[in-house]
């Protein structure tokens, strides 16, 4: 009555239990006992950029790749290249996003929150989770997006309405805003200059000059409109030369002069590189002075900065801040330079503008060729060198963003989540272990194992992710674990329905738990192909933390076809050949009332429940 | 492990084919006694579910529509954590956000047990400042302790649009697997339809309790269209095989589609049960623990509506839809006449009837059962697929 080549459930057990100790022994040597749990149970803040210019195709890079024809900035630009195809500009979107994303996550290290996560998320996003931080600083430190330029000063003025002290000259220049021209350019150190560094090539991918093209600041809300009398250009190469000489030879139009003369901080002005941009300084704290400033064209882009650093140089007394460019950057710089040392006052300044916003304006007394430079002066104290620094360094990112969703979670409410997710769960076994009790008596107890083996394995695995890839569970996670009861029950009932089909087919019940496996294979796994193609589906398109749920769902998926080869049938096997359950007890789950047969079935009578009535009503001719 | 140790092996009686007496449901489901006519009253389900439909489509499209979460319209939201909620908390904070100062904030204000939701236009960090302290200065707590939301103008498109894809991608993915699991144009234009019907309900059903529509309620949705198309699959499969060479068995395509129908039933409810709980236990929880919010009760109720759906509609609407495809075909006609023509015969023999074609298949129970599994060694013989001679077993020959 048994199948010929016979099946042995005693080496697929001993499997289990080895595929079980070794995941707790590396769980043990790895020391982590607990998994690592996402922001909404623990507390924390989730903010999403979503890069700017793209639109659904994924493939576009942003405006340079439009204007690539025409020679991008400057002559330097060895890379000139033909329109470039989809693949490369794929590739370069990829590269800045991942520039993007370290760049990002350089600056939220830089708070010192620890443990923060930055991942590029889809081709558009970044995500960033910073635990245990509550505060709309962070909000404005990753949104501050836009790209860092260096602009050539034209002029500048008061660019708001004082209240009532003015800036008296006679104070000292600590008292003066600290982006008025008081700070001064100069060369740096030899070091400084031979320590700088090729550039990684991935960056040079990505040097095609990135540019804001669009116009509208990186702000949730818009400033106030106005200014500008006349439309200006909001998307960079509109003006036909763009050469990097023709930009640093700039000078301002009438129109750009009554704009300037009109213009009051806080008016909104589009900031695209290849033109002229009306940018105020940041408002002095003490004298409420704030000045604005018309300039040129971008002459230096943000990326070309490879490294600032803020502090006081053996020897001196005051803060400056070093910084050093790569080589197209170096070239523009020395080129940039050495035309504003033969200029005077203000045209003698660059402005570091970053975000619509001039964070300094160093004037230029020598041409600087060496590859590095420093800041300093009167304006430059610790405070505004180190953020001077900081800014110069992280300040640009090769794509402008906009901060599309923030979550904060208070670390109370966290634990709560945390809470009802596990008290789901508790109730949630519960439930289908009464359940299964009443239905399958005594066989609920190989649910109960399923269920016990296969949260263990889950519990493992899920430490084990956290541990190696990172994989933080969430809520939506938690609830995929979940569902994982209702899987793993499945594909005992399953299995169950296929024997009783095989006890009615007329074969023993020790010879249906075996033909009944071979037919209930087939639709488990159809079951959880199915589901695992929900999972994947899902995690590729899931939105934000939904993730964690399709995530967790694949994994305990696939462990549920481990578990029902490697427990559940094993198990099934050595059950059907204990007495109890094979005798068809009542309280085994195998009685043939339940099975809706008769006890020669179960014992292996073939078709002997077919009475003589039913073959008769059977027989229709 | 032989027979003779077994206890029942000497029991020499064979009683136990005596009609089961007890024949209530939970009984029923215990020994998996079926015979519901999932084809013959065919119109009574079209009819239920016709009633649902209508109501979820009314309550979507006329009615209550679907109110749209944060997450797809925009906007800021706080939750403060407290304790102490009188009827004029509302009013109260309702102030405590006007006092800020700021404008056309469009604010709302919800409570739960444990918690006060504000609900305001986006905001800037700025704003947000100014909001979490004015709120936390009156529930008189820590500005941290404020859980907030920010959502972007663009998220919500952007999410929209992916929850489109992914809709869209997953029915794709789902028809195709249908096609190619089946190959049978017929079998997929049923579980379609199964499928649309259980997206249907279980939209219906979110607009009617009037749940905010969030991502996590796209995703509870989508995974609903893995299981109803699981659950169809398994109905379908049944069917298959009991289908298998209709033409040379004595009964009709929709009685052993039926029967199929049956014989699954069971384990679709069991199947539904144990998913359903665990669904309903993540609900209660987030109703119960967080007050409705955040993604378990909208993951909980579109899926325990789309489970509860899933397992009505594979026996009760696309068995029955397949079905009247399958009888129009030319072939399942002659072969209905030709079973007409052989009863007609039979009864001129004065041989037993047997159950006409469509329309009685509920009297007969287990005896077609029985006459299931009897007649499939007939078929699956090695000899060309014609009918054999066919021998009882000893047991009845002896009795004979």
């Amino acid at each position: 009555m048994a199948p010929t080549n016979k099946y042995l459930p005693r080496p697929k057990l001993v499997a289990f239990a080895l595929v079980i100790v070794a995941i707790y022994a590396i769980m043990t040597i790895a020391g982590t006992w607990t998994p690592r749990l996402g922001l909404d149970l623990r507390g924390g803040t989730t903010v999403t950029l979503t890069a700017r210019e793209i639109q659904d195709s994924g493939s576009q890079v942003p405006a340079p790749s439009a204007t690539a024809s025409t020679p991008a900035e400057g002559e330097g630009e060895s890379e000139s290249t033909p329109a470039p195809d989809q693949a490369k500009a794929e590739q370069n979107w990829t590269e800045a996003m991942e520039q993007a994303a370290s760049i990002i996550q350089q600056r939220v290290d830089s708070l010192g929150v620890g443990e923060a996560t930055v991942t590029v998320s889809g081709t558009n996003q970044i995500e960033i989770a910073v635990p245990n931080i509550a505060d709309t600083d962070l909000v404005d430190l990753v949104g501050q997006t836009a790209s860092l330029a260096f602009r050539v000063v034209y002029t500048y003025d008061l660019g708001a309405v004082l209240p009532t002290a003015t800036p008296t000259p006679t104070e000292d220049g600590e008292e003066t805003p600290e982006a008025t021209p008081s700070a001064t350019v100069s060369p740096g150190e030899a070091s400084a200059a031979s320590t700088e560094s090729p550039e990684p090539p991935s960056a040079t991918e990505s040097t095609t000059p990135q540019a804001p093209a669009s116009s509208a600041p990186g702000r949730l809300i818009p400033q106030l409109p106005t200014a500008p009398t006349t439309p200006r250009p909001t998307v960079a190469g509109e003006t036909g030369d763009n050469s990097f000489e023709t930009l640093l030879a700039w000078t301002p139009t009438d129109q750009d002069l009554s704009d300037f003369t009109n213009f009051m901080c806080g008016d909104s002005f589009p900031d695209v590189w290849d033109q002229p941009l009306i940018a105020c300084g940041d408002k002095d704290e003490k004298t409420g002075a704030q000045y604005k400033y018309l300039l040129g064209p971008a002459i230096l882009q943000g990326e070309r900065i490879t490294d600032a650093t803020a502090g006081i140089p053996q020897g001196q007394l005051s803060w400056i801040v070093s910084m050093s460019f790569d080589a197209l950057g170096q070239e523009q710089f020395s080129k940039a330079t050495a035309y504003l040392a033969t200029k005077t006052i203000p045209q003698n300044q660059f402005a570091i503008v970053l975000d619509s916003t001039v964070v300094s304006a160093p004037s230029v007394s020598e041409a600087i060729t060496g590859g590095s430079a420093q800041i300093s002066g009167t304006g430059i104290n610790q405070n505004t060198a180190q953020t001077l620094a900081r800014q110069l360094r992280y300040g640009a990112l090769p794509l402008a963003f906009d901060v599309s969703s923030v979550d904060t979670v208070s670390a109370s409410l966290g634990g709560e989540q945390l809470r009802a997710g596990l008290i789901a769960g508790v109730i949630g076994l519960i439930l289908v272990l009464i359940y299964c009790v009443i239905y399958y008596r005594a066989l609920s107890l190989i649910i109960f194992g399923s269920l016990a083996a296969t949260a263990a394995i889950t519990y493992g695995i899920i430490v084990l992710l956290g541990e190696s890839i990172g994989f933080a569970l969430n809520l939506p996670g938690v609830a995929g674990a979940i569902l994982a009861i209702g899987v793993t029950a499945d594909s005992f009932i399953v299995y169950f329905e296929r024997i009783r089909d095989e006890v009615h087919d007329g074969f023993s019940l020790q010879h249906s738990i075996e033909s009944g496996w071979n037919k209930a294979i087939g639709t488990i796994l159809v079951a959880d192909s199915v589901q695992l193609l929900s999972a994947v589906v899902l995690f590729f398109l899931a939105i934000g933390a939904v993730k964690g749920f399709a995530f967790t769902l694949l994994v305990t998926t696939l462990i549920d076809v481990f578990v029902v080869f490697f427990f559940t049938k094993p198990w099934m096997s050595i059950l059907g050949r204990i007495e109890f359950f094979s005798s068809g007890h009542k309280w085994s789950g195998f009685d043939p009332e339940h099975l809706g047969v008769t006890v020669e079935q179960i014992r292996g009578a073939r078709r002997a429940s077919l009475s003589s009535k039913d073959l008769d009503e059977s027989k229709e001719v | 492990m032989r027979d003779i140790r077994n206890p029942y092996s000497t029991a020499e009686t064979d009683q136990s084919v005596e009609p089961v007496k007890k024949n209530g449901f939970i009984h029923r489901l215990y020994t998996s006694d079926f015979n519901i006519g999932f084809v013959d009253k065919r119109r009574t389900w079209y009819a239920i579910s016709g009633v649902l439909l209508a109501a979820c489509l009314l309550s979507i499209f006329v009615f209550r529509g679907l109110s749209w979460g944060i997450e797809f319209v925009g906007g800021a939201k706080f939750q403060v954590p407290a304790s102490n909620i009188t009827e004029t908390t509302i009013g109260d904070y309702m102030e405590v956000v006007q006092g800020t100062g700021l404008e056309d904030l469009g604010t709302e204000i919800t409570t739960t047990s444990e918690a006060i939701r504000i609900q305001v236009r986006e905001l800037n960090s700025d704003e947000v400042d100014i909001v979490r302290a004015a709120l936390a200065e009156k529930a008189g707590i820590q500005e941290t302790d404020i859980a907030y939301q920010l959502i972007g103008p663009s998220w919500g498109e952007q999410i929209t649009q992916k929850g489109i894809i992914a809709f869209f991608v997953f029915v794709g993915l789902v028809a195709l697997l249908i096609a190619l699991y089946f190959r049978d144009w017929k079998i997929s234009v049923a579980a379609l339809a199964a499928l649309f019907h259980d997206l249907i309900i279980t939209v219906g059903v979110y607009s009617i309790v009037g749940f905010a529509v969030t991502p996590a309620t796209i995703t509870g949705v989508l995974t609903i269209l893995g299981y109803s198309l699981y659950d169809t699959v398994v109905v379908f499969d049944k069917v298959k095989e009991n289908t298998k060479d209709i033409e040379r068995q004595d009964f009709t395509y929709s009685q052993r589609a039926q029967l199929a129908g049956n014989q699954v039933f069971v384990r679709s409810i069991n199947t539904t049960v144990v998913g359903v709980l665990p669904v309903l236990a993540i609900l209660v929880a987030g109703m119960w623990w967080l007050g409705g919010e955040g993604p378990l009760p909208d993951l909980g109720l579109a899926m325990a509506a789309g489970m509860i759906a899933g397992a009505w509609s594979s026996p009760f609407v696309a068995i029955p839809l397949l079905c009247q495809l399958k009888e129009l075909e030319p072939g399942m006609k002659a072969h209905r006449a030709a079973l007409e023509h052989r009863r007609a015969r039979a009864r001129k023999d004065g041989a037993v009837v047997a159950p006409t074609a469509d329309t009685s298949l509920v009297t007969v129970s287990i005896p077609t059962l029985a006459a299931a599994t009897l007649s499939k060694p007939v078929v699956d013989t090695v000899a060309a697929g014609r009918p054999q001679p066919q021998r009882a077993p000893r047991s009845q020959r002896k009795k004979a």
